[in-house]
């Protein structure tokens, strides 16, 4: 009875089609920052993304058939999952990497809690957090590109910005994402083609990221000026979060005060972290602990129907 | 000042009760299905540990220490807490008969709820002064309410959506809770 | 449970130790159950540290139980489980002060784990020591061997070994967050799912075999 009625508070993606049709366009999206990743990074970023797009289809499908479910590989969103965790991983990370990076992101977060739309974390997020926390060396080496004259270089662009001084730091290179750097995160130019998309199609509302960004800029004009905030929104893992990762519907609040909440909330959190946790970046850890309020978040803020009748128990 | 700072963000965030140490897991798993009574459980907690730490504070050094008796330690902890629910419940249930309704129910539950105590024998551990005794143990008490707010918050909403059955209950609370804890891994070094 | 009386001694301790599992069944003392659980060996310790403080308090409770009025059982449970803690806490600090410091605060913990708690009010209080002591010693052995499980599987997946000994291969990448809170968490969640799911088809099994031997 309870389960008939059951009204999902977001996303109300019910419908295979639609939800294929939004899938596809996301990957549409996604593609110019997958190509910018090999041309800079080489045939290695084309593997771990197959590896990982086919770990995360594989994965789905099989836990499908071994539970009883429909098969729902169909809706393309476990694609989306594999490109996004295969864009959030260094282009050189071994492949078994990708692979069980899927599988904890399809299996252990959004599966076993009801597949699509039930689940209340970014599967591709909170799994390449695992992966970062489990194995923090192989995700945090990070290979040059090919047009770097040092092949060798490895410190980030992070890194130098965090000594406080923006020299040594090309802002061109920053934009084309000529730096080393995890495999879809550094070309901007390439992660701002496909936002605009998004937005413009309007699969994507703008709030999240236009929120995000503003705030993580603003916090550091206070902190350090307007230089070094430009180049830190250009630095790290901002753009494809705050486009691709903080917007997915099933983990963002659904009201448009919520919304702008998520943003600011992320990039509070990622200004923090950077700024004076352990960790380089906290694009990932930010937009994770603003899924874990996204349900309060839409709580408060959600405006209360007329004639709302009390949930059961 | 800085002290006080540190104190209360390193409790609340880096250091959460639940995410970071494992204490008072029981509550934090029992209740959570709900956002209003985990408000009403957190608020409770507050106020019984944030006197707790205040109380276990003067025993250790007016009483235990200086008749060296620290080694019956646990034991005047745990029977400060106990007399201190006590004492509480009734206090409430005299001055406040609306506060004894809403926090009334979760008083009880509290003197097992091992980040109370925990939360005493940690600022002895630690050498903590009175004030910053009661500043640790009141801003622990807010982490642990946070913690408990946001997995009621997922919780009710993973009730409406279509969980498998073998997640009900403690299983799908785990996995949750394990969830969560990894986003909280991400304030890690924000304290020295 | 109204047929304990019933039960003989041996009925009671297969009771503790898996029909009502203090940690797989009844969910009881989960901050000892993912606090220690990172190395095999801590696992162990601290069940039989609880183990040891279960058995006595159980006892002594039942031995108790016609002179302790029903209105201050709670307190007095608390002092017989405190001391019996504090004793505990003070020989480990003697005897094993490797261990003692490996369980830290988890050990004066001991004294609000509901397990024990629980134990003295659900059971010792009302029944003769002997079966007593029995439940002691089972719900002490259930609460043991499922935190020993679930130590083994994180010190496996965390650090390749199990009591130290390495039984992951050399080329294994040691999976760090199986260590921290989160692979706690995690870990104990897919146990249970699967301790839920053998129970279940047990259960089937025995309705089944009750039918045909109806039939």
């Amino acid at each position: 009875m309870q389960k008939n009625l059951a009204v999902s508070s977001s996303p109300h993606l019910r419908d295979n089609v639609s939800t294929r049709r939004i899938m596809q366009e996301v990957c549409l999206a996604l593609a110019p920052a997958g190509i910018a990743g090999i041309i800079l990074f080489g045939a290695q970023a084309a593997v771990l993304i197959a590896a990982s797009v086919i770990s995360a289809v594989l994965a789905e499908y099989f836990y499908q058939k071994l539970t009883h479910q429909k098969v729902t590989v169909g809706d393309w969103s476990a694609v989306v999952t594999g490109l996004l965790l295969a864009y959030n991983l260094p282009a050189n990370a071994p492949v078994w990497l990708a692979v069980v990076g899927a599988v904890i992101a399809i299996v252990l977060v959004k599966q076993i809690f009801g597949g699509i739309g039930s689940n209340f974390m970014n599967p591709a997020l909170a799994a390449r957090a695992i992966l970062f926390v489990s194995w923090a060396t192989q995700m945090t080496t990070y290979p040059a590109t090919r047009f770097m004259l040092d092949g060798v270089s490895t410190a980030t662009p992070l890194n130098a910005l965090g000594t406080g001084s923006v020299a040594g730091v090309n802002l061109s290179d920053l934009f084309l994402g000529n730096i080393p750097g995890v495999l879809g995160e550094t070309c901007k130019l390439a992660l701002l083609v496909g936002g605009i998309y998004l937005i413009v199609r309007r699969i994507a509302d703008w709030k999240i990221p236009v929120a995000f960004i503003a705030t993580v800029f603003v916090c550091y004009l206070i902190k350090d000026g307007a230089e070094m905030a430009l180049y830190q929104i250009l630095s790290g893992g901002l753009f494809l979060g705050a486009f691709f990762m903080a917007t997915d519907y099933a983990t963002s609040p659904v009201t448009n005060p919520g919304r702008i909440i998520m943003g600011i909330g992320c990039g509070i959190f990622l200004f923090v972290i950077r700024a004076y946790a352990s960790y380089p970046e906290g694009c990932s850890f930010a937009i994770l602990l603003m899924n874990v309020a996204t349900p309060l978040i839409d709580k408060y803020t959600m405006p209360k129907p007329f004639g709302e009748v009390k949930q059961h128990a | 000042m800085n002290t006080y700072l540190t104190i209360l963000i390193g409790s609340i965030l880096v250091n959460n009760y639940v995410m970071n140490k494992f204490m008072g897991i029981c509550p934090f798993l029992g209740v959570s299905k709900k956002v209003d009574t985990a408000l009403g459980m957190g608020m409770a907690v507050t106020f019984v540990m944030t006197l707790a730490c205040f109380m276990s504070w003067l025993v250790e050094h007016f009483l235990l220490v200086p008749f060296d008796l620290m080694y019956m330690r646990t034991i005047a902890f745990i029977l400060v807490i106990a007399v201190l629910v006590q004492l509480v419940e009734m206090a409430l249930k005299k001055l406040s008969f609306s506060l004894y309704q809403a926090l009334g129910v979760y008083l009880p539950l509290i003197t097992t709820n091992c980040a109370v105590l925990g939360a005493a024998i940690l600022n002895s551990d630690t050498g903590y002064n009175l004030l910053e005794s009661v500043v640790s143990g009141c801003s622990a008490a807010l982490g642990f309410t946070l913690a408990l707010l946001l997995m009621a918050g997922i919780r009710e909403r993973l009730s409406l959506s279509q969980m498998p059955k073998w997640m009900d209950g403690f299983p799908g609370a785990l996995v949750t809770a394990g969830l969560m804890a990894v986003s909280f891994m991400g304030f890690g070094g924000l304290i020295k | 449970m109204p047929d304990t009386q019933k039960k003989n001694a041996f009925q009671v301790f297969m009771n503790g130790l898996i029909t009502e599992n203090p940690t797989f069944v009844l969910m009881l003392g989960m901050c000892p159950t993912l606090g220690v659980t990172t190395a095999a060996i801590n696992g162990i310790g601290m069940g039989l540290a609880t183990t040891a403080v279960l058995i006595c308090s159980n006892l002594l409770i039942s031995l108790l139980r016609n002179i302790i009025s029903e209105r201050i059982r709670i307190p007095a449970f608390i002092v017989v489980i405190a001391s019996f803690v504090s004793i505990v806490e003070m020989l480990l600090k003697a005897y094993l002060p490797d261990l003692s410091d490996a369980l830290g605060v988890y050990i004066p913990l001991i004294v609000v784990n509901c397990i024990i708690f629980a134990r003295a009010e659900a059971f010792a209080f009302k029944n003769p020591p002997v079966a007593s002591l029995a439940d002691g010693l089972g719900m002490g052995l259930g609460f043991t061997g499922a935190i020993t499980i679930l130590s083994a599987i994180r010190e496996l997946l965390g650090s390749g070994t199990v009591f130290g000994a390495q039984l992951m291969p050399e080329s294994y990448e040691p999976m760090a967050i199986m260590l921290q809170v989160p692979g706690g968490f995690i870990t104990l969640g897919l146990l249970l799912i699967l301790v839920n799911g053998i129970r279940k088809g047990l259960a089937r099994r025995k309705e089944l075999k009750a039918k045909e031997e109806l039939a």
